[in-house]
């Protein structure tokens, strides 16, 4: 009998892991970076690293079936004659036609209307679609301006002016040329089926000097009565807040890197922007610094999803949040009812991202007429009504328990963080401990 | 806040309205040129004293003429949808901004953005435009009797801009579909921008171009066409160089 020596367990690199030698691979194959939708995959510090309190001798908690938790939010009251008054502090964000279907913008705005809540328009102009099924529409206004005028304009109840998105600060858009229907092309101006081009920069403004003159431009043309909210990413959210603010926002919004996009890069979506639990805090401090916290109303996205994370953000000091990735998946987005479809296409429900390419197989981000039929529009809506007063009732027996009678009443000595990294980004303390990093010199 | 005298400013006694804007502020000049109507009879409207202010007459949407007296800043028609500005002066950043329809004239130069993103109507600038003029427009018709600066019809999707002088560099970066007709000398062409054949159709076009921005004495043929090579319409890595 020989001996021999006991062998090792095969080991894989951390660093080379399966998805990097994947990646290595189709990148030699193709000579072409990865396009893909949805935000940052990658795990981040966010909204689980923190926990409540709760209520407890010194505290006095709501009873949770009797007493009014109220969750209704004003925005755009600094200087909109017609500011929006929500019933419930979780927008739908900006998500453009083209990128998703007509069905599914409709639905968005059937299951926002159904809350009492906003949604948006997004790259690529208003569809009668959303308009007609959104009684709170914000239209956003974009550096390519596709499809805006200024009828939009006016029967808009909000204006959104989009700098940058979390999934891709500092980057313009890509639609590729199979989702550029007759449609689709009309809207933006463009010939069927070539990629197009969604500029990074305003084309007739930069700096926010220029942004204040543009933002005195659209109040003019809607005589003061929109308001009028300027989207940033998550990259220097407190310059950026405090520059929205000087530039004369009624609401500033910040999307993090958890924040989902049609299609960018995908190195861009994992190494460009912060976290969108890092942006929270510096925001909220441009605002108090300013005077201007709750005057001028904050929203924050990227990775909002269930009402905990609704409560955090606001005890945190944010006034409304926004979902984009979450309603898609409500809508109907990676069901696994589609799972031989995903594998048709090598992927799996829960995993596909290739949003770009118009395949969709749940019919949401696609213009084929045959896919898009695998959307109800009236009962994805009413699906993701349910999905947003679930997150309104979890945060609203959160606020109850912390003693609160209303969201906005929450606020950051309710949390603590569960790791140093969160403690330090959302400036509550560590559990267990009054340390919070970086204040008092440690 | 000064006292108005509105019966000084706004004097009904002349044809036309004039609103005078070191006696009244922009909002409500902007304000009543948005609450005309198909109906209203005030069609003619003067404004005095722009002095660089911003925004002047943006978003109206009804056919009536405005003349400015003097020079305007940022954004001067912007949205423009139907009616006939005239600019007596210099026009800041922006003018003609997303115009829908209508005409914008400005008789001495134009600054940075020139007509940025128009859909329609027929801009005219009779002096020079600065850098950016026509970028991403999407039907405008620009007409600049001078010269244009750097990065012109940048990302141009449609309509037609007509320079009677020279063109700076890069002219015409990423264009998709707008055609561009320059008389004098292009310093330089964008990516995917080329020199195009002058057929028939495109002298038709042009002299179209030009007797409504009222020149005259210059011929269709003096000019060159430009217009996307359309080798940058659907990604592919061979061309990545080109970015």
């Amino acid at each position: 009998m020989t001996y021999r020596n006991p062998p090792t367990t095969p080991r894989k690199s951390a660093t080379f892991d399966d998805y990097t030698l994947s990646e290595i691979r189709r990148a030699a194959a193709t000579g072409i970076y990865d396009i893909r939708g949805a935000g940052a995959k990658r795990k981040l510090p966010h909204f689980d690293d923190l926990l409540f309190l709760g209520a407890s001798i010194s505290r006095y908690p709501l009873e949770g079936y009797r007493e009014r938790c109220d969750t209704s939010v004003v925005l755009g009251s600094r200087h909109a004659k017609k500011p929006i008054e929500l019933k419930i502090p979780i927008t739908i964000a900006g998500m453009s036609f083209g990128s998703l279907s007509g069905p599914a913008k409709e639905a968005l705005g059937r299951g926002a209307t159904l809350s009492g809540t906003s949604t948006t328009t997004g790259d690529g102009g208003m569809t009668e679609e959303e308009r007609g099924h959104s009684k709170t529409l914000v239209y956003q206004y974009l550096p390519s301006r596709y499809g805006m005028n200024p009828r939009d304009l006016r029967r808009a109840d909000a204006i959104e002016i989009v700098v940058g998105q979390g999934a891709k600060p500092g980057g313009g858009g890509m639609l590729l040329g199979q989702k550029i229907s007759d449609r689709v092309a009309e809207m933006r101006t463009l010939p069927k089926g070539i990629d197009q081009r969604s500029a990074s920069r305003h084309p007739d403004w930069t700096g926010p000097d220029d942004l204040e003159i543009k933002i005195l431009e659209l109040r003019e043309i809607t005589d003061w009565e929109k308001p009028i909210y300027v989207k940033v990413g998550g990259a220097r959210p407190y310059y950026d807040t405090a520059l929205a603010v000087k530039a004369g926002a009624d609401v500033v919004v910040v999307d993090g890197m958890q924040g989902g996009t049609a299609a960018t890069q995908e190195v861009f979506i994992e190494n460009v922007g912060q976290p969108t639990l890092a942006c929270i805090r510096p925001a909220v401090q441009a605002l108090q610094d300013l005077g201007m916290h709750r005057k001028v109303q904050l929203i924050v996205s990227g990775g909002i999803r269930n009402g905990a994370d609704v409560a955090k953000a606001l005890a945190l000091g944010v006034d409304a949040v926004s979902i984009g990735t979450a309603a898609l998946v409500a809508l109907g987005d990676n069901d696994p009812r589609w799972e031989a479809d995903y594998n048709e296409f090598g992927t799996t429900a829960g995993a596909y991202d290739d949003w770009h390419e118009g395949r969709d197989p749940a019919g949401i981000t696609t213009q084929d007429p045959e896919l898009m039929q695998r959307v109800d529009p009236i009962a994805a809506g009413r699906r993701l009504a349910n999905y947003l007063k679930v997150m309104t009732l979890e945060a609203q027996t959160i606020a109850r328990a912390c003693g609160k009678n209303s969201l906005h009443n929450l606020e950051p000595e309710d949390l603590v963080a569960l790791t140093i990294e969160a403690a330090a980004m959302a400036g509550v303390p560590l559990a267990g401990t009054n340390w919070i990093p970086g204040k008092n010199g440690f | 806040m000064p006292a108005i005298n509105l019966s000084k400013a706004l004097d009904q006694s002349h044809a036309s309205r004039i609103f005078d804007l070191a006696e009244i502020p922009l909002r409500e000049l902007n304000r009543a040129l948005h609450n005309l109507t198909a109906r209203s009879n005030e069609t003619a409207w003067e404004v005095l004293n722009p002095k660089g202010s911003h925004s002047v007459a943006v978003g109206v949407d009804q056919p009536v003429t405005i003349d400015v007296r003097g020079s305007v800043g940022y954004y001067c028609g912007g949205m423009n949808d139907g009616s006939a500005i005239t600019v007596h002066g210099s026009a800041g950043p922006g003018v003609g901004e997303n115009m829908m329809s209508g005409s914008i004239t400005v008789k001495g130069d134009a600054s940075q953005y020139a007509g940025a993103t128009g859909r329609g109507g027929l801009l005219v600038i009779e002096g020079n435009a600065s850098s950016r003029c026509g970028i991403s427009m999407k039907g405008i018709d620009i007409v600049v009797h001078g010269n244009i600066g750097h990065m012109s019809a940048f990302m141009a999707q449609s309509g037609n801009l007509v320079v009677l002088g020279d063109a700076g560099d890069a002219l015409g970066d990423s264009i998709y579909e707008a055609r561009l007709f320059v008389r004098g000398k292009v310093e330089s062409l964008g990516a995917d921008c080329i020199a195009k054949e002058m057929r028939p159709e495109h002298l038709d076009l042009l002299q179209g171009l030009l007797d409504r921005a009222g020149v005259t004495g210059v011929k269709a043929a003096e000019f060159k066409r430009y217009g996307s090579a359309r080798t940058l319409y659907n990604f592919n890595i061979d061309n990545a160089d080109a970015y």
